[in-house]
């Protein structure tokens, strides 16, 4: 077993005018450390003479305390006598000197109008990036069609069980829960007129017209989005782009295609799955709360949801699916090199997949409003 | 009291000191598989040691066992004396803040700038105060050649520049003992003779024992003091020696073929 070291330690001692500080002990920096003020006390010396005699071992920690001992000399007009120390030892102090004065400061807090500027610009330059992806990715949807024997069907298929039919289990319980929800918030209020059939004309519709697409879109962009913003994110860090870029393979085509097709056409799917498993939600909510038979819950059902109902679920749902691909694959293409920037890519995917999806159901009430559907 | 003024912060205190690293019949295994076995050898304190060998003949996992990442199948691994393949955690604890590791890709944590990468194990291990640490985080980056660089992250540095701040963020809390896996690793041959040198200046000034897993001739003669040699086939050191004298002597083919590319000549002068 080795010795056990003694405690660094720093001991004053007047002599004349000054100060002579005996520095023993061994010096670890994760053990304890003497404090500059507690050794200096309440005397001001004129002139600090540094020794380390008794010094056993020491690192950095020592080379700091030097350090700080030399800024108090500065600081109070004191000499600071380091001759007696060795040679290594005043070096590394000269070495934390210069690296003092090329530190940068932890503390940068920014100026509130730069911040402005510097948000504003960068928000700015993430539309031109979005609006440019969406054109490659038009461009490169206009070339497949030409030539649709370079499309990747394989990983198109592989993609569509991965977004589609892997993601039946999460779809069937979120969707049957709400369905169960609205039921249950519907029957509050039409009890008390009486008409408790028209339950299911709430939840036929706005499951139709809203909460099944958004809510499929809503989980969707969760569970895929963010899967093809980390995988794509990921094969950047590993260079994967690159070897694509390089082999003269736009990644656009090789990657964003398969995946686009693939959620474009699983999103509307599971969307009426959704739909169907809304209205299975509210039945049985009705059934068993409200005492409606099934069989009157569903002609209630049938005689309020009628085509255009089920275009406006088909329209939107197709428009999510491709929004959530296009934000995954486009947060993936723009992740930073590294394990943080992928997992920023994943979550920015999810929030810009979310929020796109928001501003295009708004737009898209107003349009159907116009329109009459 | 010691009164040599060119005490060096890593040399041994007086009186007899245990060696700086003691393996003794380690036995490495994945699963069935037994990788290394019957490993044996002692690392003095300041000594610049290399374990060398081919592709794929056990040398990261034998890395991989001394650091604790690994649990050795049998045998002990002993730092100044103190068992660290004992299931006490405490002292495995106190002995982890003994050594530092660079890894073969330096791994800095990607989310951190330079600054918190390399305050992080002064943070963990030391009673420093803000300012104190970010002296010593200066002082760690210039060490490296990295001074001003505290807020980078590391995706924004280049390869060398990584391996530099893995090393500054190793020497974080001055270990007496550094393990460097594959250093020259994706370096430019003037990239790799420079963290040689970087080597070699830390050892001079902070008397650090340097433990270097490599299979870069050009390295092994310029820096080991002492080298072992793995081989796949034997499962165990081969070789052990200064580098030069086992070129010269051993009579061990695998040895002669390695250490002299076989038959080119590559010592530097």
């Amino acid at each position: 077993m080795s010795a056990v070291p003694t405690p660094a330690r720093a001991e004053a001692t007047p002599e004349g005018e000054g100060l002579v500080v005996n520095l023993g002990g061994a010096w670890r920096i994760t053990q304890p450390l003497p404090a500059w003020p507690k050794v200096l006390g309440d005397s001001r010396p004129r002139a600090i003479r540094l020794r380390m005699d008794g010094v056993e071992r020491w690192d950095s920690s020592l080379v700091r305390f030097v350090y700080e001992v030399q800024g108090w000399c500065r600081a109070a007009n004191a000499v600071c006598d380091t001759t007696a120390l060795p040679e290594t030892v005043r070096g590394l102090v000269e070495q934390l000197a210069q690296a003092q004065e090329k530190r940068v400061p932890s503390d940068h807090a920014q100026n509130f109008l730069a911040s402005v500027g510097l948000t504003a610009t960068d928000l700015w330059r993430q539309i031109r990036d979005f609006a440019n992806f969406v054109g490659e990715c038009t461009l490169s949807a206009i070339s497949l069609v030409k030539r649709p024997g370079r499309f990747r069907w394989r990983d198109c298929f592989s993609e569509m069980q991965q977004c589609g039919a892997m993601a039946v289990p999460i779809v069937s319980l979120s969707s049957f829960l709400i369905g169960l929800t609205l039921a249950y918030t519907g029957a509050i209020i039409l009890r008390q007129f009486g008409g408790d059939i028209w339950v299911a004309d709430i939840v036929g519709l706005s499951t139709f017209r809203e909460m099944g697409a958004v809510m499929t879109g809503v989980v969707v962009a969760g569970r895929t989005g963010a899967a093809f913003a980390a995988q794509i994110g990921n094969m950047k860090t590993g260079e994967e782009i690159d070897a694509l870029e390089t082999l003269g393979i736009p990644p656009v085509d090789f990657l964003v295609m398969p995946r686009l097709l693939a959620l474009t056409l699983m999103t509307p799917l599971l969307t009426m799955y959704a739909n169907c498993l809304g209205i299975l939600g509210g039945m049985i909510v009705s059934a068993s709360v409200l005492e409606i038979p099934p069989s009157a819950y569903w002609i209630e059902t049938q005689s309020i949801i009628d085509l255009s109902d089920i275009s406006v679920s088909l329209i939107k749902s197709v428009v999510f699916g491709m929004l959530v691909a296009v934000a995954g694959c486009l947060r993936g293409l723009q992740a930073e090199r590294s394990a943080a920037g992928v997992g920023r890519a994943a979550t920015s995917a999810v929030v810009t997949s979310i929020l796109l999806m928001i501003v295009a159901d708004a737009i898209f009430a107003v349009l159907f409003n116009v329109l009459g559907i | 009291m010691n009164a040599n003024p060119e005490l060096k912060p890593g040399m041994p205190e007086p009186g007899p000191a245990a060696p700086a690293i003691e393996v003794e019949g380690l036995e490495c295994r994945y699963g069935d598989t037994v990788v290394l076995n019957g490993i044996t050898f002692a690392v003095k304190e300041g000594e610049l040691f290399f374990v060398i060998g081919g592709s794929g003949c056990g040398k990261t996992t034998l890395l991989r066992h001394l650091i604790g990442l690994m649990k050795p199948a049998k045998g002990t691994v002993r730092y100044f004396g103190e068992n660290f393949t004992d299931d006490d955690l405490a002292a495995r604890r106190n002995l982890l803040k003994t050594f530092g590791v660079l890894y073969q890709s330096s791994a800095l944590w990607s989310s951190m700038t330079l600054r918190e990468n390399v305050a992080l194990p002064l943070e963990e291990y030391t009673t420093l105060s803000r300012r104190e640490r970010e002296e010593i985080v200066a002082l760690k980056l210039a060490q490296v050649g990295l001074a001003g660089f505290e807020d980078y992250f590391p995706a924004e540095l280049s390869g060398g520049m990584r391996k530099r701040a893995g090393l500054a963020r190793a020497l974080a809390l001055d270990p007496r003992i550094v393990f460097f896996d594959e250093p020259s690793e994706g370096l430019d041959p003037v990239l790799s003779r420079k963290l040689d040198e970087l080597i070699l200046q830390i050892r001079e000034t902070l008397g650090t024992t340097m433990v270097i897993v490599s299979h870069e001739l050009a390295s092994i003669y310029a820096l080991a003091d002492r080298v072992i040699m793995l081989d796949h086939d034997a499962k165990g050191i081969i070789a052990e020696g200064r580098p030069r004298e086992l070129a010269a002597t051993s009579g061990d083919p695998r040895v002669q073929e390695f250490l002299t590319r076989g038959g080119e000549e590559v010592r530097p002068a």
